[in-house]
């Protein structure tokens, strides 16, 4: 089939950006989306333009690198399909595809389709661990874990850090990151000790950073590749409530 | 030079406790003054920043990615190996060790493997303590399942996501670390060098990945954790930036590279659809714990509908050959009877080049809730990729590049020849002889990052006495000029072809000729052909743009610059070894039922490779495999 692609390009995050058209030829459907782009760049460096910068990096929907916003959705809208999953037999001959980088004031633009994402690494920092230092642990079986809460932690845990939920969201909220790390240690005995602290501070964090406020559209859970689920933003809000009652 | 491994003497069981007494011990209040470099934020490297800070040491943290959470490690399906015996079915720290020494096809230091069993619990005690949320049974306590090359039912997983979560852990453990001030965290950067200062490993030179900045860093150790180097071969399971630059740098400063041609060939990986691919991905061989593999009994049946073939004409070869181990076959046995049925002209799909993983009876006994609880994600990554839904058809499959045994060589304190140089993980050759047992890699990164190197590196700082480096010192701006001399070399060629071209045209002659078999005559070829590809490489090759700011063109090239480089030592390698071990398997030395025909009296050894400049061979050094414990025997799984 053939595509027009029209793309977003922009030097770096002081320069304006603007859409460039490019042609698409010949591209099969067991291709990945980001095959698509390969050829597409391996022209462009052929004809010594400069190839369309985006992040990517295990193109099996883990790492959570690929952030492309596609034809106005994050990953381009397939249930639980990250940009790198998504595989061109979904697309038609002839057809249009815009390509976006996510937008959100706490994500910065550093090239074409590529934005800083640290902002959630610091939201990490600020509290989104168990403290504990190696060595010392009592064996693992010392402290069962009922199978109910391994799962639905396991459930939050499965979160990428990707970043489409913040993409998605109108006003730009990283309320689902943030619900689904919380979540997961919360719900096990292992992170209750800091369960308090850490919804205090990984709020008070992602605040700080800039991301906006969330009113629960929940267009996050509709665009997450691990379909992470909005009942754990429910959870959040309960144990930071319950938080900040004790304040802590 | 001779190579000396430093094992500590003494029985098997006590080696790593006597060693550990040994060491020489770092006075806490004086650990804050040492700084150390650490290079990647996979699990080996993430685990290692993380434990060397809580120690409080001074750490600095490497990675090309945007975050260290984004790892290659991140995409680990299927499980990792502990000598728990939870499952009370005669698991011991004994039989993990025999396992993996076998499985290895008796070309791993004993000592090593040894220590890898003893540890490999305190892993899971650690993860467990952090958090992961590893699949538990309804009573609340830890579930199991089993992995290829062992009978016992050893493997520790979350869902088919357990490499994520297990870098998580450490992940997290190494944010917490950041927020104490103990780890500063360098993502988006690549070393593009090492810096050795009378003789010891002082530095590095890196390249900020947005800058395009070139920048100097000191401290008194350098750990490399760079992971494996795979994408040589251009297709495999790898992420797309894991590279050889780090460990192929290194070794152009002094540390000698171990058995680079020990590579795993994964047999269950969804085969190639055409040119365009950009990367093979696995299906987690714990599939094989329900899923049976065949072909058809006769090639005129391989294109009809795999329901429509009678289970009568159906060849269970596995099964059939290795009754014993049957489906669970390791994975170099695996991979080479998958070769050679589709060699046959019996394999399936679009170019033969594929053989079916039928889970139709484990849903039949099962249930196909229990396939979807246990391998849901897997059947939904395979249909993204394929359209094609393997609850109701067979999967197609395939073997592909997955792994690297062969890395820098070090010593039991998994230090290289260069003194102050640490490797771990992926990066190092140590543990997995000439074939890694599925779910042992994630063990290995784990037990050097948690368990060995914050003892080790210690007794390197209390015994070595070095000053503390400075970035003016010269080694450093000559490493730099390097660095920026190379650079500006790539861009300035502006010829006709891309890098990624010139990439796939050296996997796919690695692929041929140092793939899954070898011979004499092809390794010679691709000997003579190389180094024709890297005078076309360094003659003809295009890279857009310039070197400030990002550019992912430049970056690529430079990686694909070291694999030219990189892709000869392999095929060097894997014609002086004139034996089949474990993945490399030369067509000259098979037994007459075609399986690999080792020749202990002349090659049990570690081949250590030292540089010696450009234009000149290198050298083979030979450090003996010496078993004080067990007895090397044929490897038989039938
Ligand atoms: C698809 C897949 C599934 C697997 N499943 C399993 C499994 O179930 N069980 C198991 O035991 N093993 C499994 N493995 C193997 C295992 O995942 C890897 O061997 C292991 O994770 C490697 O970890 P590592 O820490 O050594 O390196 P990696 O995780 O590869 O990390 C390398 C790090 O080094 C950094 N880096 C590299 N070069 C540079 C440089 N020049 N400058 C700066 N930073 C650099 C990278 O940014 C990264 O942070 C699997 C492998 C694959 C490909």
């Amino acid at each position: 089939m053939n595509l027009t692609l029209k793309v977003w390009r922009q030097k770096d995050g002081q320069t304006p950006g603007r859409f460039e058209t490019y042609e698409a030829k010949n591209v099969l459907e067991d291709m990945s989306f980001l095959e698509m782009l390969d050829v597409v760049n391996e022209e462009l460096i052929e004809r010594g333009q400069e190839p369309i910068a985006f992040d990517s990096d295990c193109r099996e929907g883990i790492c959570g690198m690929c952030s492309l916003v596609i034809n106005g959705v994050p990953h381009g809208g397939h249930k639980g399909t990250a940009t790198c999953q998504l595989h061109m037999r979904h697309f038609k001959d002839g057809q249009t595809i815009t390509i976006e980088p996510w937008r959100a004031k706490a994500f910065p633009l550093l090239k074409d389709l590529i934005v800083n994402r640290s902002a959630f690494d610091r939201i990490i920092q600020a509290g989104g661990f168990v403290s504990v230092n190696t060595g010392g642990a009592p064996d693992g079986n010392a402290l069962p874990v009922p199978k109910e809460a391994a799962d639905r932690s396991m459930d939050a845990a499965a979160c990428i850090g990707c970043g489409a939920c913040v993409a998605a969201c109108k006003n730009a909220s990283a309320m689902l990151f943030v619900a689904a790390k919380v979540s997961h240690l919360n719900l096990l005995p292992q992170g209750h000790p800091e369960k308090d602290r850490r919804a205090l501070a990984m709020v008070r964090q992602m605040d700080q950073e800039g991301f906006g406020a969330c009113t629960v559209t929940g267009s996050c859970e509709a665009v997450c590749p691990k379909e992470i689920s909005l009942s754990f933003i429910a959870k959040l809000n309960r144990d930071y409530g319950l938080a900040a009652l004790k304040g802590k | 030079m001779a190579l000396d491994s430093q094992i500590p003497s003494g029985p098997l069981a006590q080696k790593w406790d006597k060693h550990r007494f040994d060491l020489k011990l770092v006075n806490p209040a004086n650990k804050r003054k040492f700084e150390v470099l650490v290079v990647g934020s996979g699990l080996a490297g993430a685990s290692a920043a993380a434990s060397l800070a809580e120690l409080g040491y001074q750490v600095k943290c490497f990675c090309f990615q945007d975050s260290p959470r984004r790892a290659h490690s991140i995409a680990a399906q299927g499980g990792i190996n502990a000598a728990k015996n939870y499952q009370n079915d005669g698991d011991s720290i004994y039989r993990l060790f025999y396992d993996t020494i076998k499985g290895g096809d008796f070309r791993a230091r004993e000592a090593n493997v040894y220590r890898l069993a003893q540890l490999s619990g305190n892993i899971i005690d650690q993860c467990v303590a952090q958090g992961v949320p590893f699949a538990r049974e309804y009573g609340g306590l830890l579930a199991n399942r089993s992995f290829g090359g062992a009978q016992v039912s050893r493997t520790f997983y979350a869902r088919g996501q357990t490499g994520q979560q297990l870098l998580l852990g450490a992940y997290q453990a190494l944010c917490r670390q950041v927020s104490l001030g103990g780890v500063q965290m360098f993502p988006r950067t690549e070393m593009l060098d090492l810096v050795v200062i009378n003789g010891h490993a002082k530095g590095l030179i890196a390249r900020d990945l947005v800058s395009g900045q070139i920048t100097a860093h000191a401290g008194d150790a350098v750990v490399l954790a760079t992971g494996g180097y795979g994408n040589v071969f251009f297709l495999s399971t790898n992420a797309k930036g894991s590279n050889a630059t780090a460990i192929w740098r290194a070794y152009k400063r002094g540390a000698f590279l171990a058995n680079p041609c020990y590579t795993q060939i994964h047999p269950t990986c969804i085969p190639v659809s055409g040119e365009h691919q950009s990367k093979l991905t696995l299906m987690s061989e714990s599939l094989r714990n329900d899923g049976r593999v065949w072909v058809p009994k006769r090639k005129e049946d391989c294109a009809k509908p795999p329901g429509s073939i009678p289970e009568s004409d159906r060849d269970y070869y596995l099964e059939r050959k290795y009754p014993s181990f049957g489906n669970l076959a390791p994975r170099d046995i695996s991979s080479r009877a998958a070769k050679e049925v589709c060699d046959e002209g019996r394999g399936v799909g679009p170019g033969g080049m594929g053989v079916y993983l039928d889970f139709a009876d484990a849903i039949k006994r099962l249930g196909i809730n229990v396939i979807r609880e246990r391998y849901g994600n897997l059947f939904d990554m395979y249909e993204k990729i394929t359209g094609e839904n393997a609850y109701e058809v067979p999967m197609r499959i395939y073997p592909a590049v997955h792994y690297t045994m062969g890395g820098t060589w070090v010593d039991y304190n998994l230090m290289s020849t260069i003194p102050g140089l640490f490797v771990l993980g992926e990066a190092n050759f140590s543990d997995h002889g000439a074939n890694r047992l599925g779910a042992s890699a994630l063990m290995q990164g784990l037990a050097d990052g948690y368990f060995i190197i914050p003892y080790t590196i210690g007794h390197y700082f209390v015994t070595s006495k070095q000053p503390k480096p400075s970035t003016s010192q010269p080694e450093f701006k000559q490493a730099q000029q390097q660095v920026e001399a190379q650079l500006n070399r790539l861009l300035s060629i502006r010829g006709k072809r891309t890098a990624l071209s010139l990439h796939r045209e050296l996997g796919k002659l690695l692929w041929e000729k140092c793939g899954m078999a070898r011979n004499e005559a092809g390794l010679k070829q691709a000997l003579a052909r190389i180094p024709e590809l890297r005078e076309e490489f360094w003659k003809n090759l295009t890279v857009t743009g310039d070197s400030a700011g990002i550019n992912q063109a430049l970056e690529y090239a430079n990686r694909v610059a070291d694999y030219m480089e990189f892709a000869e030592l392999m095929c060097l390698d894997a014609l002086h070894r004139r034996e089949s071990c474990g993945g490399h398997f030369r067509e000259e030395f098979q037994t007459p039922d075609h399986e690999a025909q080792r020749d202990d009296e002349h090659f049990a050894y570690v081949a250590a490779w030292e540089y010696k400049g450009p234009g000149q061979a290198p050298v083979l050094h030979k450090e003996p495999l010496v078993y004080e414990e067990v007895h090397m025997s044929t490897r038989s799984y039938k």
